[in-house]
């Protein structure tokens, strides 16, 4: 029985449950009465919020049956949910902007995972996108033409952010390379477009876009006004996009160009192949900030009287009857947004950890 | 030592590489001082000389990965101009072989290997692939082929490097201290590439101060010293009996 030969087994680190806890919230006085005001602070608040939000809540009623009841009224938005989900969209032609979001949602998922990016999926794409265009606008046989200032809502709200993000990429990919351009000219233009549009909020841009632009056109050239803030919110996403794509660009070694040049590369194909793969994978995290802050920006249209879906929902609450359960409206926003902006930095934190190159 | 010199094949007499009174500068300070040098095909250069001398300046320039400013380089007849197509020509003719490596860290290994043949020369993937995996197996590695470059060690990289500008079927390759940035037991699996690369006839400028490479395969070393060529001479009188006083310090201090 020599000693020696004993196998060293790993020391054990907890056991149970109560292991768990008490190596997670227990493991100093401090953490121990953090842990202990944590639930107190739960015990107080948890339970008449779900009497206030499940038990005691209407869900389908009138707005009287809510007034008389003592918990949420989620009627308001049950009541309400075609307009505030498509504003003043024709009644009975609603189905259509309800086809092109889940057209649009469902070919967001599918494109979610790179082993389905194809030529095919373009084509989906390009397919997809202009039957939603045909849907939303009509004038076809069938469809009943309906004109850019009814839409609204929910169809209105991704337009402008699937849109404005989706431009602004490039866009902002492309000012971060003239940014570093050699020419001059080039140079010195995007430096003065990216300081430009970081000096100002994004409010004066759609300010501008929707009031002083119109004076310089012509007279009898109008144009849209959904058109003229998706611009707006392009330019100024992507010149943030601009910024952080050229933090990615600087971290790229010198040898990088260096081996690509040395292979006879061009330019275009140094940085298509060599340089941007490895900058725009680097700056993934910024980048899904700016992304996710830019989509949470759209709602600024309501200042120049857009109907997105925070303004059709605020409308409903100008509505005499439905007047006093902001609370219930808002939350039910605040879990749009958030399902919008979770779902982009899960996306972001998914497609890090598929490129990365490092521990295979 | 000598018979081995005279088992080297005889370089042609075709010129490769031709470098006239070359001039460089980097902002004011004067990089290289006039250089001259003619490289026939097959033939093998070492260039050795003290940090900063300029050596390894004398190469970018050979591919433009450095302008110069005064003279001329000419490389299999073209001469480097500003001439953007002229430049993408040669530098898809002359192979780079970088002390840090340089790969792709972000492609495979197969995928650093075909990214110049695919894009550059138009080579169908396919033909691409198969090119690559005879340049793999010629630089022992091909069991690696479809792992990433940071889950190799630095020897095994630097012999990515080497099959990666071999896939171009370059006219000449530079080589910038391939050796010098690598654990001293990697060195030998890249310098035994190297030789067998030169045994095949490969014309190759390489810096480098690996004194025992210099002496089996090089036709002729040249000496640096603030970014003049201070001594030209075959491996053998170079070394045992070389002419200037700054080449004996040199070789006292890299020979001990
Ligand atoms: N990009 C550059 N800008 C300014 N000076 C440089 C640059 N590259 C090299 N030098 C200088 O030129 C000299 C020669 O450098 P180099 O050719 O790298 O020498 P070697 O390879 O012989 O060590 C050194 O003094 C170095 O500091
Ligand atoms: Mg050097």
């Amino acid at each position: 029985m020599s000693e020696h030969a004993e196998v060293v087994k790993p020391p054990v680190t907890s056991i149970g449950v109560v292991g768990w806890l008490r190596q997670n919230l227990f493991n100093t006085p401090l953490n121990s009465l953090l842990t202990l005001a944590t639930l107190y602070f739960l015990w107080t608040v948890l339970p008449p919020f779900v009497r206030w939000a499940f038990l005691d809540a209407s869900w389908f009623t009138p707005s009287q049956v809510c007034r008389d009841g003592a918990g949420a009224c989620w009627s308001v938005i049950t009541q309400n949910i075609r307009f505030i989900l498509f504003g003043f969209y024709p009644y009975d032609q609603q189905w259509r902007p309800m086809t092109a979001v889940v057209l649009l949602l469902g070919l967001l998922f599918y494109s979610r995972d790179r082993k389905n990016w194809s030529k095919w999926l373009g084509y989906a794409w390009v397919v997809g996108l202009a039957s939603m265009g045909v849907l939303m606008a009509g004038g076809v046989p069938g469809l009943p033409a309906v004109e850019s200032t009814k839409w609204g809502g929910l169809p209105l709200t991704l337009l402008l952010s699937v849109f404005g993000l989706t431009a602004a990429y490039p866009l902002g990919v492309i000012l971060a390379l003239g940014r570093q351009s050699k020419m001059p000219a080039v140079k010195v233009l995007c430096v003065v477009y990216i300081e430009m549009i970081r000096g100002v909020p994004l409010i004066s841009l759609l300010f501008m876009g929707s009031i002083i632009f119109p004076l310089f056109l012509p007279e009898g050239i109008t144009i849209n006004k959904i058109l003229r803030a998706q611009v707006a919110i392009i330019l100024f996403t992507a010149a943030y996009i601009a910024e952080v794509v050229r933090g990615g660009l600087q971290a790229i070694p010198r040898g990088q160009y260096e081996a690509a040049e040395s292979l006879g590369l061009n330019y275009y194909l140094t940085m298509r192949l060599v340089i941007l793969p490895q900058a725009l994978k680097i700056v993934i995290p910024p980048t899904v900030s700016i992304l996710i802050s830019a989509f949470k920006d759209t709602s600024l249209v309501v200042i120049i009287a857009l109907y997105d879906v925070l303004k059709t929902s605020q409308t409903v609450l100008s509505n005499p009857e439905w007047m006093g359960f902001s609370r219930e409206v808002y939350i039910f926003l605040a879990i749009l947004y958030f399902l919008g902006c979770f779902s982009m930095s899960h996306y972001s934190r998914k497609l890090e950890m598929e490129l990365s190159t490092d521990n295979h | 030592m000598t018979e081995k010199a005279e088992s080297r094949p005889r370089p042609d007499s075709e010129v490769m590489v031709e470098i006239i009174d070359l001039h460089k500068w980097f902002g004011e300070f004067h990089v290289l001082k006039g250089i001259n040098l003619k490289v026939n095909k097959q033939e093998r250069i070492v260039i050795c000389g003290p940090s900063g001398s300029g050596k390894s300046t004398l190469i970018r320039c050979i591919n433009r990965l450095e302008e110069h400013q005064r003279g001329r380089i000419i490389v299999d007849g073209i001469e480097l101009t500003n001439n953007i197509k002229n430049i993408e020509k040669i530098r898809s003719e002359v192979g780079m072989v970088f002390q840090h490596f340089n790969l792709f860290p972000h492609l495979t290994v197969l995928d650093n290997l075909t990214l110049g043949p695919i894009w550059v020369r138009k080579v169908p993937r396919k033909e691409a692939e198969e090119t690559a995996m005879y340049y793999l197996e010629k630089v022992h590695i091909a069991e690696q082929a479809h792992k990433y470059p940071g889950q190799l060690s630095g020897g095994q990289q630097q012999r990515v490097a080497i099959a990666r500008s071999l896939c171009m079927s370059p006219k000449v390759m530079l080589f910038d201290e391939p050796t010098s940035a690598l654990d001293p037991e990697m060195i030998k699996e890249v310098l035994d590439v190297m030789i067998e690369l030169a045994q095949e006839g490969m014309t190759m400028i390489v810096v480098t101060h690996e004194m025992g490479f210099a002496r089996s395969v090089a036709h002729r070393v040249l000496f640096m010293d603030g970014g003049q060529v201070v001594e030209e001479n075959t491996p053998e009188e170079f070394f045992n009996n070389p002419q200037h006083e700054r080449t004996k310090l040199f070789l006292s201090q890299i020979l001990h």
